[in-house]
């Protein structure tokens, strides 16, 4: 029975009728439903002060190599933050720290007040529920249609009749403008394409916390910025909180509420796009201008260029 | 020192090998732990059991029905220098059903299906599908590892027995038709011959056993497979060639216990 009503809904939806649904007529963006009525509301009507996630004086070390050292950050609910720095700097590591799959060797990172790395299996599946988590590339499973792919926590996590699902599925390809791809598989969409499908299916269970490692990473122009857009509309419409690992500094300046940069296991920089963009400290200047040299050198060390020319000197 | 140094060298490889025994039946052990879901919802496991075992029924069949027919013309050469042809077909199905069916069914299933699984499984890993699935909050041996563990298992004793039906085909055709044995003694001999429990069951528990030593050897690569091109392929060969091994081997003991009752 719900099943069919939710059906009546998208058709009515998809129809277009201008009294139910203002804002979608008004706006002509084609997004059904509470989407895109929550994607008009101003940035800061989901900007709260409550923290959702605090990292505290986390330190990580593969074997006795230092990965992470005091590191300190909140994420606010309904903020869109990006943790930015070079390749090896860390990044990916506190990314894999936050969602659980790794252990500090000090610190505590606490999500919704929950310490994560104190729950159990059981409870760090039910903390993961909440969480939605897009990979570099995607990591669509490539066995399953663009359908499945959004529908598989749907099956996996609820008991919605199919109807219901394939409701939601279709609105959530629709919020990334790919409802046409549903029956296709991963492997003939191109990079962008399946991007956006894997966004889809991160925000298929509406979580409240959603990180992106690189999310930018290989993308045309066009494909680049319409993923860039989706981020901060999908975290806008949920009102959700989201992380971004990048190196894309333009695109995150345009998207983000709030950036650090990382560097050698350390924050050596934090603020809002307009102060990063008028920060004159060496490293941000260097990261944002994308000079070739500076606080990180060019060069890897080595020994003397001379000597190993075999130059006397 | 190079004679320490190889000294040393096999202690670490035995300690290696044994520790990674020892990871092997941890997995086994969680598999076995997280196999609800393969049952509570068979059909993940169905799709599985259409992928390796009726993916495998081609090969299986046309192997079973030329290793048939081998037995058949080379028994027949044996049997007649002793004027016993009219055995032959006791010859064609008591090896089948006891030793060449489960054997060589299990080694093509390892080849065809055991090196798949390994390969498809570390992709996913490689292309972090397994690291997504668990970010979902879905366990991915719960999930992808074990209804293919169980199809896997369910599979194995089929195929063998498609194996052997298929090969006591074969040495019909050749026996009977071909050179013309005599119908009713090939059919007559192999039925008093064939004992049920001896021979039926016991080559079916054979590979049963070779069923669960391969996918698991063959989930277990994969699973642990290194997330790169280089460490899919070495992966992929290692099980296909530790899979062989395990089969003779288990072939070896396990014989020494069902027909020589040791």
């Amino acid at each position: 029975m719900i099943g069919k009503k939710q059906r009546t809904l998208t058709s009515k939806i998809s129809s277009g009728n201008p009294e139910k649904f203002a804002f979608s007529a008004r706006c002509g963006c084609k997004l059904p439903s509470l989407e895109c009525a929550l994607s008009k509301f101003p940035r800061k009507f989901f900007v709260s002060q409550q923290a959702l996630v605090e990292i505290r004086d986390v330190n990580f070390s593969y074997d006795s190599r230092p990965i992470l050292k005091g590191i300190n950050m909140t994420f606010h609910k309904g903020k869109v933050i990006a943790i930015m720095g070079g390749s090896g700097c860390g990044k990916t590591t506190l990314f894999r720290l936050i969602g659980g799959a790794l252990r500090p060797t000090k610190g505590d990172i606490t999500i919704a007040g929950q310490n994560i790395h104190q729950l159990d299996q059981h409870g760090l599946y039910a903390m993961r529920r909440k969480m939605g988590v897009l990979f570099q590339f995607g990591a669509l499973f490539t066995d399953m249609s663009v359908y499945d792919n959004v529908a598989f926590q749907m099956r996996e996590h609820t008991d919605l009749p199919e109807e219901m699902i394939h409701d939601l599925v279709m609105m959530k390809l629709h919020s990334v403008g790919l409802r046409g791809t549903h029956a296709l598989m991963p492997a003939e969409l191109s990079g962008g394409m399946a991007r956006r499908v894997a966004l889809a299916r991160t925000v298929a269970l509406d979580p409240m916390l959603i990180l992106y490692d690189e999310p930018f990473a290989g993308l045309d122009p066009i494909s680049l910025s319409v993923v860039g857009a989706s981020i901060r509309r999908l975290n806008n419409a949920l009102g959700a909180t989201s992380v971004v690992v990048t190196h894309d500094v333009q695109e995150s300046l345009k998207i983000v509420d709030y950036i650090y940069f990382i560097s050698d296991g350390v924050i050596v920089a934090e603020g809002t796009p307009a102060e990063i963009e008028a920060s004159d400290k060496p490293y941000v200047h260097q990261f944002v201008h994308g000079k070739m040299d500076g606080p990180l050198p060019f060069h890897y060390p080595s020994s003397d260029y001379r000597q190993d020319l075999g130059v006397s000197v | 020192m190079p004679f320490i140094q190889s000294v040393q060298q096999i202690g670490h490889r035995t300690v290696n090998g044994i520790w990674r025994l020892g990871v092997v039946s941890r997995f086994f052990l969680l598999i076995l732990l997280n196999s609800g879901a393969s049952f509570r919802r068979f059909q993940l496991t169905l799709r599985e059991l259409f992928f390796t075992g009726v993916m495998s029924l081609i090969i299986i069949l046309v192997a079973g029905l030329f290793v048939g027919i081998v037995l058949g013309l080379q028994g027949y050469e044996t049997l007649k220098s002793y004027g016993s042809e009219s055995a032959l077909g006791t010859l064609v199905a008591l090896s089948l059903v006891r030793e060449l069916g489960p054997v060589l069914a299990a080694l093509l299933f390892a080849s065809r299906a055991g090196s798949a699984m390994t390969a498809e499984i570390g992709l996913m890993k490689a292309t972090e599908q397994l690291a997504a699935m668990e970010m979902m909050a879905v366990s991915p041996i719960a999930r992808v590892v074990a209804p293919r563990f169980w199809a896997g298992v369910i599979s194995m004793p089929l195929l063998a027995a498609m194996f052997s039906a298929m090969g006591v085909f074969g040495g019909y055709l050749v026996g009977v038709v071909f050179i013309g044995v005599d119908e009713g003694s090939f059919w007559s001999q192999m039925q008093g011959a064939v004992d049920f429990q001896h021979d039926i069951l016991n080559g079916a528990l054979k590979s049963l056993v070779f069923g669960i030593a391969v996918t698991v050897i063959a989930l277990f690569e994969g699973f642990d497979a290194p997330p790169t091109a280089e460490g899919v392929s070495g992966a992929t060969t290692r099980t296909v060639v530790q899979s062989s091994l395990a089969i003779l081997l288990l072939d070896v003991v396990l014989t020494a216990f069902m027909f020589r009752g040791i």
